[in-house]
């Protein structure tokens, strides 16, 4: 089924024909992310000036912003891919989910890890039991109990499908995390970004940490697809596709 | 933003041990994720090569 791109999009459906795809994506999107970083660490820490608040300590922003970001997104996507999976029954859909969940979790851990240690010298305590730290714990929770009922389930496809259920239970927590801080009175601070109105913070900082942001994003892409490629020979290695593959010495 | 000296820089300003403890393990994160996936895609790829050698073998074995 052609589209008006004149590309069979369904063609890259197949894990047989993603799996050379996304191995010469993984480096493209390897190098966009290490680029990206270069470029967003430099204005992170040799353009963006000193907060008149909260001095050098803010630099933490740009990987604590980034990484909730990716936490929240990544979930998104997972519980997309995973819904996507259960409802048509496509393989690689579910893989993709499968192949998201771990990233998705350290981008989760490395936002709380950032957060403790910016909530210290700022609010006097690494941790505190408030809504937007709480939610972001059980965003965590999910990203982990999704991998673990998926490690638990023998049956690959019997782990996809309980897996989707959980991830797509799991996604009213991502409203719940981004408005938090609207919702509840909280230690945590609004958002910095939005689109209904301009930034609250210097031009400078605010490119960093969105350079920083595409930088992650790239990282996110990269890894998942790193990951899926193991996940597809795991699977298929009965194939004759996958059997063809070891001819060529890939 | 100009720090004067590295001493300054990596002192952030007496948040030093917050500003580079988040970047440490950020870091530190990312690199272990790396070493775990090029580990799964090794033994990905062993596992198939076994999957295919056994098959031959009892290919072989049948005719």
């Amino acid at each position: 089924m052609p589209g008006k791109t004149g590309i069979n999009w369904f063609y890259y459906a197949a894990p047989q024909t993603f799996y050379p795809l996304a191995g010469r994506l993984i480096p493209v999107f390897a190098v966009l992310a290490a680029l990206l970083a270069v470029w967003g660490l430099y204005i992170g820490f040799f353009v963006a000036p000193t907060d008149h608040q909260q001095g050098e300590s803010y630099r933490i922003i740009f990987i604590h912003v980034p990484s909730a970001w990716m936490s929240m997104f990544l979930y998104v996507t997972m519980a997309f891919w995973a819904g996507l999976g259960l409802i048509f029954n496509t393989r690689l859909s579910a893989m993709m989910a499968s192949a998201i969940a771990p990233t998705g979790a350290l981008m989760t851990f490395i936002a709380l890890w950032t957060g403790a240690l910016w909530g210290r010298p700022t609010w006097g305590a690494y941790w505190v039991w408030d809504a937007r730290l709480t939610s972001e714990l059980i965003l965590l929770f999910l990203y982990i109990g999704f991998m673990a009922l998926q490690a638990a389930i023998d049956d690959p496809r019997r782990a996809d499908k309980a897996g989707a259920i959980i991830a797509l239970v799991g996604v009213v927590n991502v409203p719940i995390i981004y408005f938090s801080v609207q919702w509840w009175n909280t230690l945590h601070q609004g958002a910095s970004v939005s689109i209904t109105r301009a930034p609250t913070m210097a031009k400078t900082m605010l490119l960093g940490m969105l350079v920083m942001a595409l930088a992650f994003w790239m990282y996110s892409i990269a890894a998942t697809l790193a990951r899926l490629r193991p996940i597809i020979l795991e699977r298929e290695r009965r194939s004759d596709w996958a059997r063809e593959l070891l001819g060529k010495g890939t | 933003m100009n720090w004067g000296s590295w001493s300054n820089f990596w002192a952030m300003g007496g948040y030093g041990f917050y500003v580079w403890g988040s970047y440490a393990v950020c870091f530190g994160a990312l690199v272990v994720e790396l070493v775990l996936l090029s580990r799964r895609r090794r033994r990905a790829l062993a596992e198939l090569r076994r999957t295919v050698n056994r098959k031959v073998q009892s290919d072989e074995t049948e005719n």
